[in-house]
């Protein structure tokens, strides 16, 4: 003890000095930590999403295609064209369905996960889940597109099967058919569901966890078929789950602009909308607005989820 | 915990229904099969279509791309602007996590929202408000916009990874450092630093997993220039080399599940991946 304390204190470095500063006067050291991240954040991406929101209350000269720097709503009148909210209804509504399909097939794979499975097996299947989830997005995209084009492997197992009639029957549908599947708003679907089915799983999983073993074992005791158990229990319990994961479900289809453009027909959604109009148009104010849509449609659907207690599954 | 784990497992074994299992084999064949098949027509022989199942197979292709240098091009270029936006989120990334963690004050949850907006808002609504302020400010598509782009949506990953750890390390190892004399920077080097080893590699590869296989917010960052993911979009939109794409796919796969199986590995110990929702 002596020995240490008859020990010269070290020189005191600037780096040192430095840290003393810096225990000193906390709000310095907060500084020096937040302030790159702030920069970076909150002024260049912060900034730039602003600077493109204000730009939606700009016009564009419809003869020249100079953007008129002057505050108006006409652009947003735009928005409301047929053709645009034709745009925008397609896209909700696929939005939906790809929802609805995408928590129907997740939620048995997240009740196993959270209900059944133990040690190994729950490790290996989280891995199965992540795995896709974090694999690159675009060749998952292609391999859909190898899957449903017409002479691809869809085709080849309904021959198989001698239902060929089948799929035709089913590409013969108006609206959602085509001349093959991946040609047509099924083809779309199915890739959006694929796409975004593991931020389904993952949610509906997380609530499901919280659910003690002794809450279904007194759901039994108390005389309840398993049924009654999932339909009075579990269902409820997980419903926050299945909120969350529909957060991500709706805006990603809402914003994804890559898989109808590869999958799917000719008439757009809105991620397509914004990068015509931004790109071969030269029409950012429009642009601007319809990614307006999206964000508003998300806020509301966030304030709805939240009163539905969904960000205690996240 | 141990009577509470065999409860469990009792209440386990009655309701794992037939139906339940057969739906969760389906779903996870329905989620791996279309990689398995990439796998599959990156050998084959036919050229001009998706045929299935192939006429034949060949490992040709593997040689066809290795001779290609517009793909080695492309390649370079993802693992530049990856390594370096990895490198850019890990600092920025830290030093969030560290000022969130060791600090309350106003504001705070407004910072933590910040963090996650780049990649809670759909990826188009980064890449077109880019696009729209380097046009606003005149800054012409260059290698460092495309890394702008990346590093925005990266931080959130390193930030998730290292606060989850700084959540459980204690405070008073950082106290008892500075007790026996060290200064800040020597706790941190010391002390801090071996504590988050491990989350700061599991981010760096998730980001730079992440960076690597970006291509919506690239498209409107990069003018010119193409990664890697840029390349197999124009393949994707106007198919004219099918096994050759067929052969990047793969590759692709490769090396994007790679580092996510390794941050899995170093990560798994009572957390989840963090970012999970990217």
């Amino acid at each position: 003890m002596t020995a240490l304390a008859l020990e010269p204190m070290p020189r005191t470095s600037p780096l040192r000095r430095l840290s003393g500063v810096l225990y000193r006067h906390p709000h310095l050291l907060l500084l020096a930590l937040l302030g790159p991240p702030i920069l970076w954040l909150g002024v260049v991406y912060l900034g730039s999403l602003i600077a493109l929101l204000l730009q939606s209350f700009f016009s564009i000269d419809e003869f020249s295609g100079v953007v008129n720097r002057e505050f108006t709503l006409r652009t947003y009148g735009e928005l409301a064209h047929p053709a645009n909210l034709d745009i925008i209804g397609r896209t909700v509504m696929m939005a939906a369905a790809v929802t609805i399909a995408a928590a129907a097939i997740a939620f048995p794979i997240a009740r196993y996960m959270a209900l059944h499975a133990t040690g190994r097996t729950k490790a290996v299947l989280y891995l199965l889940v992540m795995l896709p989830l974090w694999s690159s997005y675009l060749v998952r995209v292609y391999a859909w597109k190898l899957i449903l084009a017409k002479e691809g492997i869809v085709t080849w197992v309904f021959d198989q099967l001698g239902l060929a009639w089948l799929l035709d029957g089913i590409l013969a549908i108006p609206v959602i058919g085509g001349p093959s599947l991946s040609i047509s708003y099924i083809g779309t679907f199915i890739v959006f569901v694929y796409i975004w089915l593991p931020f389904m799983i993952l949610p509906i999983q997380a609530a499901l966890e919280r659910v003690p073993a002794s809450l279904l074992e007194a759901s039994a005791d108390l005389g309840a078929k398993p049924r009654q158990t999932f339909r009075k229990v579990i269902l409820p319990l997980a419903f926050p789950g299945v909120v969350a994961g529909s957060i991500f479900t709706f805006s990603l289809t809402l914003g994804d602009y890559i898989i109808p453009q590869i999958i799917g027909q000719s008439r757009i959604f809105i991620g397509q909308a914004v990068f015509i109009h931004q790109g071969t148009a030269g029409n950012i104010p429009l642009a601007a607005a319809f990614t307006v849509v999206p964000i508003v449609i998300m806020a509301i659907y966030l304030f709805g989820a939240k009163k539905l207690g969904a960000f205690d599954a996240l | 915990m141990r009577s509470r784990r065999k409860a469990r497992a009792a209440a386990e074994k009655k309701p794992a229904a037939l139906t339940l299992r057969l739906a969760v084999i389906a779903g996870l064949a329905f989620l791996h099969i279309p990689l398995l098949l990439i796998l599959l027509y990156a050998f084959t022989t036919e050229e001009k279509s998706y045929q299935f199942p192939p006429p034949g197979l060949t490992a040709k292709w593997f040689a066809a791309v290795w001779e290609r240098p517009d793909i080695w091009q492309a390649v370079g270029l993802s693992l530049k602007v990856a390594a370096i936006s990895t490198v850019v989120a890990l600092v920025l990334g830290t030093l969030a996590s560290a000022a969130l963690w060791r600090f309350n004050f106003f504001g705070r949850e407004s910072v933590s929202l910040l963090l996650v907006l780049p990649i809670a808002l759909p990826g188009i609504i980064t890449g077109i408000s880019l696009r729209s302020a380097f046009s606003l400010a005149e800054i012409p598509f260059s290698f460092w916009t495309i890394v702008l782009g990346h590093a925005t949506f990266c931080v959130v990953v390193v930030y998730n990874n290292v606060i989850a750890r700084f959540r459980r390390t204690s405070g008073s190892m950082l106290e008892a450092s500075m007790d026996l004399g060290a200064d800040g920077f020597q706790t941190f080097r010391h002390v801090l630093l071996p504590n988050i080893a491990t989350a700061l590699l599991a981010g760096g590869m998730l980001a730079f997993a992440l960076s690597f296989d970006e291509v919506i917010v690239t498209t409107f960052t990069a003018g010119q220039q193409s990664t890697l993911p840029i390349w197999m979009l124009n393949e994707l939109v106007r198919p004219r080399q099918r096994p050759v794409t067929n052969v990047v796919a793969v590759f692709i796969i490769a090396v994007t599940s790679l580092p996510i199986l390794g941050a899995y590995y170093l990560t798994r110990r009572g957390e989840h991946i963090a970012g999970g929702s990217r």
